[in-house]
């Protein structure tokens, strides 16, 4: 019971707090509208190669901007208890630790769902890409897992958090490598095999390769195992980012570093 | 000569303190190469794998005005989190001379991230890239960076009320890396965005340093470019003592 009402109470706290720091100066021209310009550079970079459809550009790039939320609101999880000094009176508290982060994990998921989802439906209208009306709910299922999967990763950067200084850096390398490696603006075809290979590990491959799949008319049975895969994907991450939280709690404790900042 | 003294100085120390924040320094070299790869990477396996050179120089000139906006949003928000701005706004010389050599060392960063991003390209895949006139193309890379100085110059100025100004700073990252014609030709966007794109220095930078790398003719373009750069500062120095007269009145300097 406790673990649930941690779980519950700690998530809408730090929801309120992640919208303390994401306030609508900082949420709306970082989450609403630059992921708009990266579909809109995205896809005319496209026309210019020549390489794939519109249609392509606009699904890849509205999921693959999920991780923007996913793994900067996770890693401030740590960084901003560490700015605020309350850091210490979290980890020194008896709360078990499972319910405490994966409670805060929640809004992160579903901010970074609605980030992706937004900007799908403003990339589909300013470039007019076609989405079937029986597609919407089977897309709002694979973007929610997409964010969840990435929301795993984005708990590994917290727990680095603990170590590093440099989080907001670090954030802009995973994305980054998202960004070339997941096939949100290169088909995997396209790719070198090794790169094929490191993409079946990472977050938003398979969600962006059903999301593809949906808006071309597929059921959303017949991206299930996609679907399953990207799951997958994101118990993996999660289970590394919690074993990896814990560690770098220990070794704070024992080097007194977790003050450090 | 006292002016100009304090601008190398100016120029020098902030530099220095840019080059060594890992964000700004190491964080803003690497971020464009990220995109960089993928634009090298549309390119190779487009319908036309000659364009990568096209492609290379256009990847190059998007990281110095990535090393421009995102920084010059926050420069006078990072002098206030330094408590440093109230002491620089006191001081004798005008504002805009302690400003100007902050967000110029901010677009010489953005030389980093050019030199990053063609060996990127020579080493990583194979685009060789011979430069046909070389003084003509170091010029266009200074003129680009004065002219992309003076355009965070009047960044800065512009987002001063704002609190997260560096939001502001990192939005216009990719809209000017697309109406910049840095990788997509002017000729397949609306009609509506060219005057757009003909008022911002980055697009005659990088049409300067594509014409002298490819062997064209690089000079009106560089012209365009520098003579940009004395108009954003006008037009920012008027802003400024507009903002700074309503921060005393209101006495909202130090405003967080």
């Amino acid at each position: 019971m406790t673990g649930a009402r941690i779980f519950a109470v700690g998530g809408l706290i730090s929801y309120r707090a992640l919208f303390y720091w994401l306030t609508p100066m900082i949420y709306i021209p970082s989450l609403m509208l630059a992921p708009i310009f990266q579909i809109l550079l995205m896809a005319y970079i496209g026309r210019s190669a020549g390489l794939a459809s519109d249609e392509f550009y606009v699904v890849g790039n509205a999921i693959q901007y999920a991780a923007v939320p996913c793994l900067f609101a996770m890693t401030q999880l740590v960084g901003g208890e560490k700015f605020q000094n309350t850091l210490s009176a979290i980890l020194v508290s008896p709360a078990p630790r499972l319910p405490l982060f994966f409670g805060r994990a929640v809004p992160v998921v579903l901010n970074g769902a609605f980030v992706a989802g937004f900007s799908l439906l403003a990339g589909s209208l300013i470039l007019g890409v076609h989405i079937p009306a029986g597609a919407i709910l089977p897309l709002a299922l694979v973007i929610l897992v997409a964010a969840f999967s990435c929301t795993g990763l984005g708990l590994i950067n917290a727990a680095l958090a603990l170590r590093i200084r440099e989080s907001a850096v670090l954030s802009n390398v995973l994305f980054g490598f998202l960004l070339i490696f997941t096939g949100a603006n290169v088909p995997l075809s396209d790719v070198p095999g090794w790169m094929q290979t490191v993409a079946q590990g990472l977050p938003f491959t398979h969600s962006i390769e059903a999301a593809r799949d949906l808006v071309a008319g597929a059921s959303l049975a017949s991206v299930a195992d996609l679907l399953g895969a990207e799951l997958l994907v994101a118990g993996t991450y999660l289970a590394v980012g919690y074993l990896l939280l814990r560690f770098f709690e220990n070794q704070g404790r024992r080097h007194a570093t977790l003050e450090r900042s | 000569m006292r002016t100009l003294r304090l601008l190398a100085v100016g120029w020098y120390f902030q530099f220095k303190t840019i080059a060594r924040s890992p964000f700004e320094g190491f964080g803003q070299v690497i971020w464009p190469l990220f995109f960089a790869t993928v634009a090298f990477m549309m390119f190779r396996a487009g319908s036309d794998p000659k364009t990568l050179l096209y492609a290379s120089l256009g990847s190059a000139v998007m990281g110095m005005w990535s090393a421009t906006s995102t920084t010059a949003g926050a420069a006078m928000q990072r002098e206030r989190w330094h408590g440093t701005l109230e002491a620089l706004v006191a001081a004798p010389p005008h504002f805009s001379l302690i400003l100007l050599p902050l967000t110029l060392a901010m677009s010489t960063i953005g030389i980093y991230c050019l030199v990053a991003t063609l060996l990127l390209g020579r080493f990583v895949f194979g685009i060789d890239l011979t430069v046909e006139h070389p003084i003509a193309f170091g010029l266009s890379i200074v003129g680009t960076v004065l002219s992309l100085g003076a355009l965070g110059f009047l960044f800065a100025v512009s987002f001063v009320r704002f609190r997260a100004a560096w939001a502001l700073g990192n939005l216009f990252e990719y809209p000017v890396w697309l109406i910049g014609g840095f990788l997509v030709p002017l000729v397949l966007l609306p009609g509506w965005v060219r005057p757009i794109s003909w008022a911002l220095a980055p697009t005659w930078g990088m049409n300067a340093i594509r014409e002298s790398a490819l062997g064209g003719t690089p000079w009106p373009d560089l012209a365009v470019c520098l003579a940009l750069g004395p108009a954003y500062m006008a037009v920012g120095i008027l802003m400024l003592d507009r903002v700074l007269d309503a921060a005393r009145r209101r006495a909202a300097l130090s405003l967080t």
